[in-house]
C-alpha cells in the first residue's frame, strides 16, 4: 500500500450485488483479515484506477442503516466515524439496486451528512427495462449533489466509470451534507450539539450520541457534554424516528423528480416463484429435496478426491521414507507433518462443495426463503431460521458446519448454533459405530425386514439430531450473552448465481480453513506423534525385550515387527498416559489401551480404529476390517476373564463418542470462529463431562 | 385496531400514523413508513413470520413485531 493510494470504503444494502462490485473492482487482489477484537472478517483489496493511481478498497458489511443493529454492521458506522489519516476512509463507494433505489437512499443519506466524499453506484441497471424503470441521471446527480454512476456489476458494465468517479470525487474533496438533522426536528436541540465541537460533523455528533460510538479523537471534555445529550432517551428515540422520517420526505422528493416507474411494464416471476417455494407444504418439499441432493453430493462426489488424498498422502509419506536417511526428523516428517497435512486436505473436497452450494443457495435468494419457512421451529430452541443450513451440514462434518453459521447475525442464536453443531452424527463417527455395532449388535432383522444394526445405527443419528437440539434448549434457557438483535429478513429478487461470486466465496472459505484451522489440527498432530513415539527407557528397549521374549515362539518378520510396535506404543509417553487415565475410565468399562485411543482419536475420531488396530498388533486397513473385528472380539477383560468388548462396553463407547467432542478440527474452527479459548474450552470440556456420565450410565446400568 | 397481523394473504393495509413510536427503528429505515402500503403476501406454517411487501421492500418479520404495528385496511 502506497501512500498516495485513495482508502475507499464499500457501503451498500444487502443484496444489492456489492459483493459483484467488489470482486469487479479487485478481481483476485483481496484478502481477508480481522477487525481487531471483533468476529467480522474484513476484506480488502486493490484496484488500479488509472495508469497512475490505485485504491484500497474495504468491503464493509451489507447494511441497511449506519444506526447498527447488529456486529456486522456497527463495523459499518466504527470505520466511519474513525478520524485516523491512516484509517479513515477518503471517499465512499455506496452501492444501490436500481430497483430499491428509495430504501437504498436512506443510507446514502445518512453518509452524505458525514460530509464524506462520496460516489453512488446505481446497480443492476441491466433490469431497468424489465421493471419498467427510467432515471434522469443528470438530474439526480445535481439533487444529490455527487457523484452518480449507473453500472451492471455482474456484466462487468459501467466498472471503469466508477473508478473515474472515485478520482474525480477524491481531487475536489469537496463534501456537503443531504438532509441534515437540525432543521425540522428541534433546531435549538441540535444547535446545541453542533455547539459541542467544530472538529466534527453534526452529523457525527448525533451518531456519536444515538450510537454511544466515540471516537478515539475526541476530548473528555466532549464527550462529558455529549453524554449529557443521552440523559433524555425517550427524546433521542422519537428524534431518530423524525430523522428517519424526514429523510424519507427528502428522498421522495427528490425521487418523485428523477425516478419513474411504469408498474404495467414489470413483470411479476418473484410472486410466481415464491408461491411455490414459500408454500406451506411445497416449500417443505423442496426444501427437503434440496437437502437431499446436498448431503449426497457431500458424501458421493466427496468420495473419490477424499479417497485420492488419503493414498496420495500415503504414497508421499512411503516415499519420503524410503529416500530420506532413518532417523528423528524422516520419522516427524513421514509420521507427524505429512499425515498432518494431510488431514487437513482431506476436508478440503467436503467444504469446497458444501460452500459451493451454500452459496449458489444464497445467491439465488433462496437462502431467506428457507429462513423464513424454518424461523419458527428453531426459535424454539433459542436458535433461528438460518440455523438450519449448519446443522444439517453438521452431518458431513462440523467444520464447514460452523464456518456456515457466520450468516447469522444474532450473536447469542449463532453461539448458541456453534456450540450444538458437533452433536450432530459428522462422517468421522462413521467409521467407529460401524465396527462397534458389527461387535455387539446381532445381524439380525426385526419384524421380518428391519435390520437391526441399521437400526441401531439410525438411532445413533437421531440421537445426534436430539442431542443438538436439547443441548440448544438448555443454552437458551441459561445463556446470558448481550445480544442486540432485531429479526427482519429481506426476501431478495430471485437471481441466477454469478459463477465468479461463487467461485470467490468457495476459494475464501476454503481458504480460511486450511490457514485457520489447519494450523492448529497441524501442530496438534506433531504432538500426538512426538508421544507416541517417544518414551522412557521401557520404550528405548523394546525390540530388544521383544526377541527375548519370543524365541520359542514361530513367529515370521511382520508378525515380530507387529509385536515390537504393540510393546513401543504400551511404553511410549501416550502409552503411559493411557495407563495413568485407567482409573478414571474403569467405571465406562474401558481399559488403559481403549484410553489411549480415547486420546490419539482426539486428533479425528476415525483414529480411535486405527490406534486399536496398532494396539492390538493388526495392521490397520479399511478393507480388512474382520481382522480388526476379530483381534477386538477376541480382546479378552484381564479382570473378568471374559470378553472386552461385550454389550455394555460397546454401548458406553458409542453414546461417548456420539457426546464428546472428539475432534481437534472443530475445537480448532470454534476458536477461530468465537476468537476466544472461552467457548471451545467450555464446549470440549462440557461435552466430554456429559459423554462421560452419560457412558457411566449406559454401563452401569447394562452391565 | 387492526395490526400487520390481523391481514389476511393478498391484503392490503396502510400504516397508520399513531403508530410511528411503536415501529422499531430497523424496520422504520427498511420503508415501513407511517402512510406506507403493506400487503401480506405469504404465512409460514402457525402464522409465523409474516412475509410483507412495504414501500418497496420485501420482508420476512416476526408476528410479535407485526403486531405492534396497526394499520388502517383497505376499502374493499
Amino acid at each position: 500500500m502506497s501512500r498516495n493510494d485513495i482508502k475507499v470504503a464499500l457501503i451498500g444494502n444487502p443484496n444489492t450485488g456489492k459483493t459483484s462490485l467488489f470482486n469487479q473492482l479487485t478481481g483476485l487482489n483481496q484478502k481477508v483479515g480481522n477487525y481487531p477484537g471483533v468476529t467480522v472478517d474484513k476484506k480488502e483489496g486493490t484496484s488500479k484506477l488509472s495508469s497512475t493511481q490505485n485504491a484500497i478498497i474495504t468491503d464493509l458489511p451489507g447494511t441497511y442503516s449506519i444506526n447498527p443493529t447488529s456486529l456486522d454492521e456497527s463495523i459499518v458506522l466504527k470505520t466511519l466515524l474513525k478520524k485516523d489519516i491512516k484509517e479513515s476512509p477518503d471517499v465512499i463507494l455506496v452501492v444501490a439496486d436500481v430497483e430499491n433505489l428509495k430504501r437504498n437512499l436512506l443510507l446514502f443519506s445518512q453518509i452524505k451528512d458525514l460530509e464524506i466524499p462520496t460516489v453512488l453506484a446505481i446497480n443492476m441497471v441491466d433490469q431497468m427495462h424489465r421493471k419498467g424503470i427510467s432515471i434522469d441521471l443528470s438530474l439526480l446527480k445535481k439533487e444529490l449533489n455527487t457523484e452518480v454512476v449507473l453500472i451492471s456489476a455482474r456484466k462487468n458494465e459501467g466498472i471503469q466509470e466508477v473508478k473515474e468517479a472515485i478520482i474525480r470525487c477524491h481531487v475536489a474533496a469537496k463534501a456537503s451534507p443531504l438532509c441534515g438533522v437540525n432543521h425540522k426536528i428541534d433546531p435549538d436541540y441540535f444547535d446545541k450539539l453542533k455547539e459541542i465541537s467544530p472538529n466534527y460533523s453534526l452529523y457525527e455528533l448525533w451518531l456519536m450520541v444515538t450510537q454511544n460510538n466515540f471516537p478515539e479523537t475526541i476530548t473528555k471534555e466532549e464527550k462529558e457534554k455529549l453524554l449529557a445529550f443521552k440523559q433524555d432517551v425517550s427524546k433521542l428515540k422519537k428524534y431518530q424516528h423524525k430523522e428517519t422520517i424526514y429523510r424519507y420526505q427528502e428522498i421522495n422528493k427528490i425521487l418523485k423528480k428523477t425516478y419513474i416507474v411504469d408498474k404495467t411494464k414489470a413483470t411479476n416471476l418473484r410472486g410466481k416463484l415464491d408461491k411455490i417455494f414459500t408454500h406451506r407444504i411445497f416449500g417443505y418439499v423442496l426444501f427437503s429435496l434440496i437437502l437431499l441432493v446436498i448431503f449426497q453430493s457431500i458424501f458421493d462426489l466427496a468420495s473419490v478426491p477424499m479417497n485420492f488424498i488419503d493414498t496420495t498422502f500415503a504414497q508421499i509419506s512411503d516415499f519420503t521414507k524410503s529416500n530420506l536417511p532413518q532417523g528423528v526428523f524422516t520419522d516427524l516428517l513421514t509420521e507427524g507433518i505429512i499425515p498432518g497435512i494431510g488431514g487437513v486436505i482431506i476436508f478440503i473436497p467436503q467444504i469446497a462443495i458444501l460452500f459451493l452450494f451454500i452459496a449458489i443457495l444464497e445467491e439465488t435468494g433462496y437462502m431467506s426463503r428457507v429462513v423464513f419457512l424454518m424461523d419458527k421451529i428453531m426459535r424454539r430452541f433459542g436458535m433461528n431460521g438460518k440455523s438450519v443450513i449448519p446443522l444439517i451440514s453438521g452431518t458431513a462434518c462440523a467444520i464447514p458446519a460452523i464456518m456456515a453459521t457466520r450468516t447469522i447475525s444474532s450473536w447469542k442464536e449463532r453461539l448458541i448454533t456453534i456450540l450444538v453443531v458437533p452433536f450432530t452424527t459428522c462422517s468421522a463417527r462413521l467409521p467407529v459405530y460401524a465396527i462397534l455395532i458389527a461387535l455387539i449388535i446381532p445381524d439380525k432383522k426385526i419384524f421380518g425386514f428391519l435390520n437391526l444394526q441399521g437400526l441401531v445405527l439410525l438411532s445413533l443419528y437421531a440421537l445426534g439430531f436430539l442431542s443438538a437440539i436439547i443441548a440448544a434448549y438448555i443454552l437458551h434457557k441459561t445463556l446470558k450473552v448481550e445480544s442486540k438483535s432485531f429479526f427482519v429478513v429481506e426476501m431478495p429478487n430471485y437471481k441466477l448465481p454469478s459463477i465468479k461470486n461463487v467461485f470467490f466465496e468457495v476459494v475464501e472459505k476454503t481458504k480460511a480453513f486450511v490457514f485457520g484451522a489447519g494450523k492448529i489440527i497441524l501442530a496438534l498432530s506433531i504432538v500426538l506423534w512426538f508421544l507416541a513415539s517417544n518414551g522412557g527407557s521401557s520404550y528405548q528397549n523394546a525390540e530388544k525385550s521383544v526377541f527375548e521374549n519370543i524365541d520359542n515362539q514361530n513367529l515370521n518378520e511382520d508378525e515380530i515387527q507387529q509385536k515390537i510396535a504393540s510393546v513401543k506404543l504400551e511404553s511410549s509417553y501416550i502409552g503411559i498416559l493411557g495407563k495413568a487415565i485407567e482409573p478414571a475410565i474403569k467405571p465406562l468399562g474401558y481399559d488403559w489401551k481403549i484410553g489411549i485411543a480415547l486420546i490419539t482419536s482426539f486428533a479425528a475420531r476415525e483414529v480411535f480404529i486405527g490406534t486399536l488396530a496398532t494396539i492390538y498388533s493388526v495392521e490397520a486397513d479399511d478393507e480388512d476390517t474382520t481382522t480388526i473385528k476379530q483381534k477386538m472380539a477376541s480382546e479378552i477383560n484381564s479382570d473378568t476373564g471374559k470378553k472386552r468388548f461385550n454389550f455394555p462396553v460397546g454401548m458406553s463407547l458409542m453414546v461417548f463418542y456420539a457426546f464428546a467432542m472428539q475432534c481437534m478440527a472443530t475445537f480448532a474452527i470454534v476458536k477461530r470462529e468465537t476468537k476466544t479459548w472461552k467457548w471451545p474450552l467450555i464446549q470440549l470440556f462440557g461435552m466430554a463431562l456429559l459423554a462421560y456420565v452419560s457412558s457411566f450410565l449406559t454401563y452401569q446400568i447394562l452391565s | 385496531m387492526s395490526t400487520i397481523a390481523s391481514l389476511h394473504i393478498g391484503e392490503i393495509g396502510y400504516i397508520s400514523e399513531e403508530s410511528l413510536e411503536s415501529i422499531p427503528l430497523k424496520l422504520l429505515e427498511m420503508g415501513c413508513l407511517p402512510g406506507a402500503e403493506v400487503e401480506l403476501i405469504q404465512l409460514a406454517p402457525l402464522q409465523d413470520p409474516l412475509y410483507i411487501c412495504v414501500n418497496g421492500s420485501h420482508l420476512a418479520i416476526r408476528k410479535e413485531t407485526a403486531a405492534k404495528i396497526q394499520i388502517l385496511k383497505a376499502n374493499n
